[in-house]
């Protein structure tokens, strides 16, 4: 099981649903967010290019935020989800400067908080609420082993990249471009 | 569906034993894990209630979800749901802002000192209803009941419009009309002989291809639109995009084309000239249902893509091109009717010229173009007929705006400033669920009527500029805590919806029908409110149609056979058009007959004087208007609005990005608070940009007080539609305002 999400950049509008969605969703409090939107544009008017990506925790296979948790709060379940414990965390942040995609905040309570996939969702059978929500159905999520999950399919079909792959972390989400 | 709702009644009973007590023990044990997890999910199911969104006009179906509190957790979409499909947009999402927003209107308010000042006091519910209804009385008799307009936008519009054609008047105003998608209703009207109503019947989901003027989707986040898109995108569908800004859905598109602003018709009538000329139109459609194709073709037959070059800045072989392509997809092709439309004064032709092209493709009721809608009737309950009203605002304009099919919101504001020309002007105004000092056009204006008037009673959910001027304000409550009508509305399949409350009412806040209702008690008007609560009119009404409110409570949408239509033309149907001639017509009788241009035709309109650039304005996905900048979970996605500023404007004015400045337009008129600058190569660099709905000058919203700039405050050069009398608003030229020390003085 090798859970993973494609984001179709293609049909990205950059709404934001999928972030008020996890907001709601997870209590995330406001002024905090587990998932964002990115828009990048390239180009000297009117040759212009335009990228939008929903982006978030890429549950890397390598993740460098669970190898320097001091007190193992930050940890991968099956799966491969990464998940902190806030009973465990003590907020010391390393995690938050470790991660290349800055996709952890220091939660007003005390702990580190990051995206989950939902974890709470997917064990009964749905999907994660961003992928949910989304009006423009650009998020897939699935599991990479069985090879007729829509993530699976999506990604056999077309061309992808993920973001910062020098890092080196193999991360689980995918940009279908 | 069914089966998911089997299993909830199944659970019931398990839910039941569960609390009958010990005696039930072994039935508990006898439960499996999963069938456990199973009842704890179904017991989040069994506490969601029905609504529909109201933070938009898209009125998309969904379902509440509490905490185990009783507090409310979230809003899903209903996915029985033709206008969502399940999935709300961020609006919907975060509509439960509306319900916590802290800033929200409280307790009835009667103001104390003059208008120019918020000073008000708290009134009982009775105190203030008294004063309106009294208020009210005293401008019928000295005036005449029809001296009282309504202005409105949601769902509280219907009661108190009925509460307004009771006592007398028919002066109800919407800005959704002269303000926004107006004159395309006109113009569809004229040729196909209907409008297109929202939500607009485009069968964008089965395009070949979707041609965008200036809409701009997924920006404007009308849903079953956006989603719609998307799957056009997902089945290869060609997007052209025509705007001086790239657009998100010009990014999306094959072809952007950036067109000089103001300059649309011209490209428009090359692409019909195009099509025509190179004979690229359905010729069996335009042959079997169209009127007057021979004048069309004799009157643009000099708007050459060569022409049309000169001022568009298109260039020819991309008009060409695009209009091939088009061709191509035919019938399954959309020019897109847009929404907010009132440009540049002859908006009306312009939609007229779409409609056009959407004619000669032969896309008007046909798969991939536009299907033909159905809406539900709901059976309307008997009451005894509402008076002839003396007057209408139409006595104003002797003459003028006949084709409008809706009353006039800056109609009404215009005739509520008295003139010598005039014996009679408006003295009343109810507003519901409209910023009008945010929506019309030319804020001096709007405040000249509004210290005009006698009366000025306000119900809102929330504080805006508007309630800043009311004397009375009456707190509405949310969506979320009320029963509404049951939505209908057109769509491929007839639906009905069902709103009802999550929440109780917060603080001393009143749904809308039950405000209408104790103003037509006090003014003796009982007879045309004869339920005392608005769900016994829902029971009544839904009975009739075979359901029940109890029915409606557990699915949320009701889904009924459409009645004969087919969705689409079939090859062989003679259709019967609701226009002069029976047919499309190309060439517009009505028009004829009212003295305007049968055909359209190309006007140049101003352009910027040096140093000042063109204003734009649109949409940000999570925002509605005005009225959602202060929510907190959309503040917290956009708090501000920026502005858009092209890089070779920024460095010939040395301004960087995220700095502040000021603008000041044509008129002088300057912004009340600064904005951001955004340095972007996405806009043109004759004009600049900005989302509307922010600037807000009202203290009372806490949160978006002060930040950005209001594009409603620069509007002040307004171009009037001849035809339907809509207000185009994209004439206004601004340059900025550099010196902070100077302005600061000067506001």
């Amino acid at each position: 099981m090798r859970y993973a999400m494609a984001v179709d950049t293609k049909k990205c509008v950059g709404c934001s649903d999928c972030v008020v969605a996890c907001q709601t969703e997870n209590n995330v409090p406001i002024g905090y967010c587990r998932d964002w939107v990115v828009e990048v544009t390239d180009g000297t008017y009117p040759q212009l290019e335009m990228e939008i990506r929903s982006e978030r925790c890429n549950h890397c296979a390598n993740a460098p935020c669970v190898r320097c948790c001091p007190t193992g709060a930050s940890h991968i379940v099956e799966g491969g989800i990464v998940l902190v414990t806030p009973t465990e965390c003590i907020g010391c942040g390393a995690c938050i400067a470790s991660c290349p995609y800055d996709a952890r905040y220091p939660h007003p309570k005390g702990y580190v908080d990051k995206c989950t996939f939902c974890e709470h969702r997917i064990k009964n059978g749905m999907s994660p609420s961003c992928v949910e929500v989304c009006p423009t159905k650009c998020l897939y999520f699935g599991d990479l082993d069985d090879p007729n999950s829509n993530v699976s399919n999506v990604l056999r079909l077309r061309k992808y990249k993920t973001l910062i792959p020098e890092a080196g972390t193999d991360p689980q989400l995918f940009f279908l471009i | 569906m069914a089966n998911r709702r089997e299993f909830i009644k199944i659970s019931l009973y398990g839910a039941g034993i569960l609390a009958a007590g010990a005696g039930t023990y072994k039935v508990i044990k006898a439960l499996s894990k999963e069938e456990e997890e199973e009842i704890k999910k179904l017991a989040i199911d069994l506490k969601r209630t029905p609504t529909y969104c109201e933070v938009c006009f898209w009125k998309c179906a969904g379902w509440v979800y509490k905490n185990p509190d009783g507090s409310i957790w979230k809003i899903i979409g209903n996915e029985d749901d033709q206008n969502c499909n399940g999935r709300l947009c961020p609006r919907g999402t975060g509509g439960i802002g509306m319900y916590y927003d802290g800033d929200r209107l409280k307790t009835p308010l009667i103001r104390t000192e003059a208008r120019g000042k918020q000073v008000f006091r708290e009134a009982s519910w009775d105190e203030a209803l008294t004063y309106i209804s009294e208020k009210m009385q005293k401008i019928a008799k000295e005036h005449g009941p029809e001296c009282i307009a309504l202005f409105t936008h949601g769902s509280g519009g219907k009661y108190f419009g009925d509460l307004l054609k009771a006592f007398g008047s028919t002066n109800i105003a919407a800005p959704s009309y002269a303000q926004c998608r107006g004159p395309r209703e006109v113009g569809f009207m004229a040729t196909f002989g209907e409008g297109l109503e929202s939500p607009e019947p485009t069968d964008i989901r089965d395009t070949k291809c979707l041609v965008l003027i200036g809409s701009h989707i997924g920006e404007n986040m009308h849903n079953g639109q956006v989603q719609e898109m998307s799957d056009a995108i997902d089945k290869g569908a060609v997007i052209i995009t025509v705007d001086p800004r790239f657009s998100t859905a010009a990014g999306k598109s094959k072809y952007w084309l950036p067109i000089k602003p103001a300059t649309d018709m011209a490209l428009l009538l090359s692409w019909i000239h195009i099509i025509i000329s190179e004979e690229l139109y359905d010729k069996n459609y335009v042959e079997k249902h169209t009127y007057g194709f021979d004048q069309l073709k004799e009157a643009v037959k000099s708007y050459t893509p060569e022409w049309a070059y000169g001022i568009t800045t298109i260039k020819p072989d991309i008009i060409r091109k695009t209009a091939k392509e088009m061709a191509d997809a035919s019938p399954a092709v959309i020019v897109h009717p847009g929404r907010h439309v009132t440009w540049y004064g002859d908006d009306t032709q312009r939609s007229r010229a779409i409609a056009i092209l959407n004619a000669l493709l032969g896309s008007w009721g046909r798969r991939g173009g536009f299907f033909r809608p159905e809406t539900f009737e709901m059976p309307t309950y008997p009451h005894p007929d509402f008076p002839e009203p003396v007057r209408t605002w139409r006595d104003a304009f002797p003459g003028k705006y006949v084709l409008a099919d809706l009353a006039l919101a800056n109609g009404i504001c215009d005739a509520t400033i008295p003139v010598t020309t005039r014996d009679c002007s408006f003295k009343g105004w109810i507003v519901n669920g409209t910023n009008l000092i945010e929506t019309l056009p030319n804020q001096k204006q709007t405040i000249e009527a509004i210290q005009n008037l006698d009366l000025l009673a306000v119900v809102d959910t929330m504080p805006m500029e508007i309630t800043g001027w009311a004397d009375v304000i009456l707190p509405e409550c949310t969506y979320l805590e009320r029963y509404d009508s049951i939505r209908t509305g057109p769509a491929r399949t007839p639906q009905i919806a069902l709103r009802m409350p999550a929440v109780e009412p917060s603080n001393n806040s009143k749904p809308a029908y039950w405000i209408a209702r104790q103003l037509a008690l006090k003014l003796g008007l009982e007879k045309y409110f004869p339920h005392e609560n608005l769900e016994d009119l829902l029971d009544w009404q839904l009975k009739e149609t075979g359901s029940s409110l109890e029915e409606m409570k557990r699915i949320g949408v009701k889904t009924f056979p459409r009645s004969a239509d087919d969705l689409y033309f079939s090859d062989d149907e003679e259709v019967e058009f609701y226009t002069n001639t029976g047919k499309i017509e190309l060439y517009s009788t009505s028009f004829l007959n009212e003295g305007f241009d049968p055909v359209p035709t190309y006007t140049a309109h101003p352009e910027p004087p040096e140093g000042f650039y063109r204003l734009i304005y649109g949409r940000a996905p999570m925002h509605t208007f005005s009225r959602t900048s202060n929510n907190p979970y959309l503040f917290d996605l956009m708090d501000e609005n920026l502005l858009w500023v092209n890089p070779k404007v920024a460095k010939q004015w040395y301004l960087k990005n995220g700095q502040e400045v000021f603008l000041e337009n044509q008129d002088g008129v300057r912004s009340q608070f600064p904005i951001k600058v955004r340095i972007t190569e996405r806009i043109r660099w004759d004009s600049v940009y900005m989302v509307h709905g922010f600037g807000h000058a009202d203290k009372k919203l806490s949160r978006t007080y002060g930040r950005g700039a209001s594009d409603a405050k620069l509007i002040t050069n307004v171009m009037l539609d001849p035809i339907m009398g809509g207000t185009g608003m994209r004439g206004n030229f601004v340059t900025f305002i550099l010196d902070k020390a100077e302005t600061e003085v000067a506001s």
